[in-house]
């Protein structure tokens, strides 16, 4: 190497009397920026049998900016057939060209894409129905394996349970009491514009009520807990997928339904329909004081007319509606962990798939509840 | 006690390493370790597992601040500039993680390739040869488009390496190289080492336990203990095997039980 040379890295073609010489000179650093390209074409006047060798007295510093060039050279003197003489070449340079394949794969073109609306609609209703029919069979597994705990050979351990419960309960106790106070904020305040014309202020207290424990409770609640808690079990099934944590359970034999899914499952189960009351609770606190801040609403009156409004069966389908979605979150969430990649990337799509298809499903399960309710005339 | 082997090398100094000491809060893994890395030398960091090798190796590229001591790079000292300079020394490190750490979310090309559309003002063809020539000597050309899950753990290693000397690096640091492979692939992951470092005039700092790869390939190197928790033998790992009268050392590269029956300073 010659550390006195300067200047870019350039190369010449020059024929001889016997022999064509390559000259190479400069420093061919790639961070520089700049590599002079092999043209395919260059070797094609080359006489053949004539042989090809290299001249280094100029070549300054180097590094694999040269290597890659030389690449290209040895595999256009390949498809020329031209005899190419590397021995005047450094040591080390070629040692690097030794370890390169002389034929590198092509590429292989991407596989056409055909755009077919039919057939995608019958693979997307196909993946549903087969989704549908895995997290049914998910929910059975775990269901079996809750009797079985029940009985007391189950493969659930407590501490899974409770640590679920404390995720999914206390732990998420704030954030739903603060948005049901505000939801039934909102609803106070929009329900006194028109009851307010009629001197009909009173009957915001039964407003209030009946839209937070007949659908705002049940319906905001679990959108929280499928952003919160349902992307948080997405996150971590897939994130175990990743460190093979699964196949190290189905390995040993224990049922990933009920070691790992049944937890998660109860948890939300159980702690969204008390949630929902209490986010019935604040719903009602946050209209009344909005009643009696802002349009002066005595409070035994907001009381009163609280009591008038609320069957108790209203509470009840509430109540069963919140099971519902507990029960639906957790199941699909932990599918689509189950289901995710092993890669980083997918834990965070996985952790967003489970939120897109909790918050969407709560509202469609809603409607089908809301038809029921029409029917069986609650 | 023999544990320092003399000097025969000639070659300048790089790296310089005086004092070092590391520590996790209140849990100090390594006191005091000094050594010196010649240019273009192989250096292995070796040592019993959870001794600190790895840890010393953070601290060398710039993951884990010392709690003293100084680290000398050429003639810049590494932990006493702001981060600025910290990056412009560590533009001269190429690293291979122990599990390759390749971003999931791109191929092995586009893995190769961020470094230098980050750092440099090649144009993309010129970016995509040099992908290729990166890729090429590692033998993983053929996987180019494929994604980092779609690998073995060989294969994922290898495509790590040839991100590490994406930028052309004159300090390589490997962690544990060839843990995990199959003693053919090992020795060609050697070999390969061998060769960088010939051929880009590389200086090279392994942390290993892998005796017969150390054996092939370093020529300097040091060894932690965890007991007495710093650097208690230099030398390259045939020499330690050879000369060293540290009975730790001693069992550590003959692969022999250590003698707990007599009184030993390595507790």
């Amino acid at each position: 190497m010659n550390t006195s040379v300067n200047g870019a890295p350039q190369w010449q073609l020059q024929p001889e009397a016997n022999r064509t010489l390559v000259t190479l000179s400069g420093n061919w650093i790639a961070q520089e920026g700049r590599i002079p390209e092999f043209p395919d074409s260059a070797l094609k006047e080359i006489r053949q049998g004539e042989p090809v060798e290299f001249s280094t007295d100029q070549l300054g510093r180097w590094d694999t900016s040269l290597i890659s060039f030389l690449w290209k050279l040895k595999r256009s003197a390949l498809e020329a057939h031209v005899d190419l003489r590397m021995d005047t070449l450094p040591e080390s340079a070629h040692k690097l060209l030794d370890l390169l394949p002389e034929n590198p794969p092509q590429p292989q073109p991407p596989a056409p894409h055909h755009f077919a609306p039919v057939a995608a609609v019958g693979q997307l209703t196909l993946d549903t129905l087969n989704e549908i029919g895995c997290v049914s069979e998910m929910g059975t597994a775990a269901a079996r394996g809750g009797f079985a705990a029940l009985v007391g050979r189950g493969m659930m351990r407590t501490v899974d349970l409770m640590t679920d419960l404390s995720a999914a309960g206390p732990a998420a106790l704030l954030i739903v009491g603060v948005v049901n106070f505000l939801v039934g904020a909102i609803l106070a305040f929009v329900g006194s514009v028109e009851l307010h014309k009629f001197a009909a202020d009173i009957y915001v207290a039964s407003l209030v009520a009946i839209a937070m424990v007949r659908e705002m409770s049940a319906v905001m609640t679990a959108i929280i807990m499928a952003g919160r808690t349902g992307g948080a079990y997405a996150a971590r099934i897939s994130t175990m997928q990743g460190n093979e944590e699964i196949d190290a359970l189905q390995v040993f034999g224990i049922p990933v339904s009920s070691y790992l899914i049944l937890p998660s499952v109860l948890a939300l189960a159980f702690t969204m329909p008390l949630l929902y009351l209490y986010g019935c609770l604040i719903g009602m606190f946050g209209g009344f004081c909005v009643s009696y801040i802002m349009l002066h609403v005595s409070p035994l009156g907001y009381f009163h007319e609280t009591l008038q409004a609320l069957p108790l069966d209203q509470f009840t389908f509430g109540f069963i509606k919140s099971f519902v979605f507990g029960t639906f979150i957790g199941l699909t969430s932990c599918r689509i962990g189950l289901k995710a990649g092993r890669s980083a990337a997918d834990v965070g799509i996985a952790a967003t798939k489970a939120v897109v298809v909790g918050i969407v499903g709560v509202i469609a399960l809603d409607a089908v509840f809301a038809v029921i309710a029409n029917v069986i005339g609650i | 006690m023999n544990n320092q082997m003399p000097s025969t090398n000639d070659r300048p100094t790089l790296i310089s390493v005086s004092d070092l000491t590391l520590a996790f809060g209140s849990r100090v893994i390594q006191h005091d370790v000094s050594f010196e890395v010649k240019r273009g030398s192989i250096f292995a960091v070796m040592g019993g597992s959870g001794c600190g090798k790895s840890t010393l190796l953070k601290s060398m590229i710039g993951l884990l601040r010392p709690r003293q001591g100084t680290y000398m790079v050429g003639k810049d000292n590494y932990w006493s500039g702001d981060d600025q300079s910290r990056i412009q020394i560590g533009r001269r490190f190429g690293v291979l993680f122990q599990s390759g750490a390749l971003w999931s979310s791109m191929t092995v090309g586009e893995n190769v390739a961020l470094p230098m559309q980050m750092f440099t003002s090649l144009t993309p063809p010129v970016i995509r040869q040099l992908v290729e020539l990166k890729l090429g000597l590692v033998g993983m050309l053929h996987a180019i488009d494929q994604y980092p899950s779609e690998l073995s753990g060989g294969m994922r290693k290898r495509a790590g390496l040839a991100r590490a000397i994406s930028l052309d690096p004159d300090i390589l640091f490997f962690d544990e190289p060839s843990a995990g492979l199959d003693p053919i692939t090992s020795a060609r992951l050697d070999d390969l080492i061998l060769n960088l470092r010939d051929g880009l005039g590389a200086t090279i700092i392994i942390v290993s336990h892998e005796l017969s790869s150390l054996f092939h390939i370093a020529d300097d190197g040091i060894f932690l203990d965890a007991g007495q928790k710093t650097a208690v033998a230099h030398g390259s790992p045939t020499w330690l095997r050879d000369h060293c009268t540290d009975p730790l050392v001693h069992a550590f590269m003959h692969r022999e039980q250590l003698d707990t029956s007599s009184p030993h300073e390595n507790g």
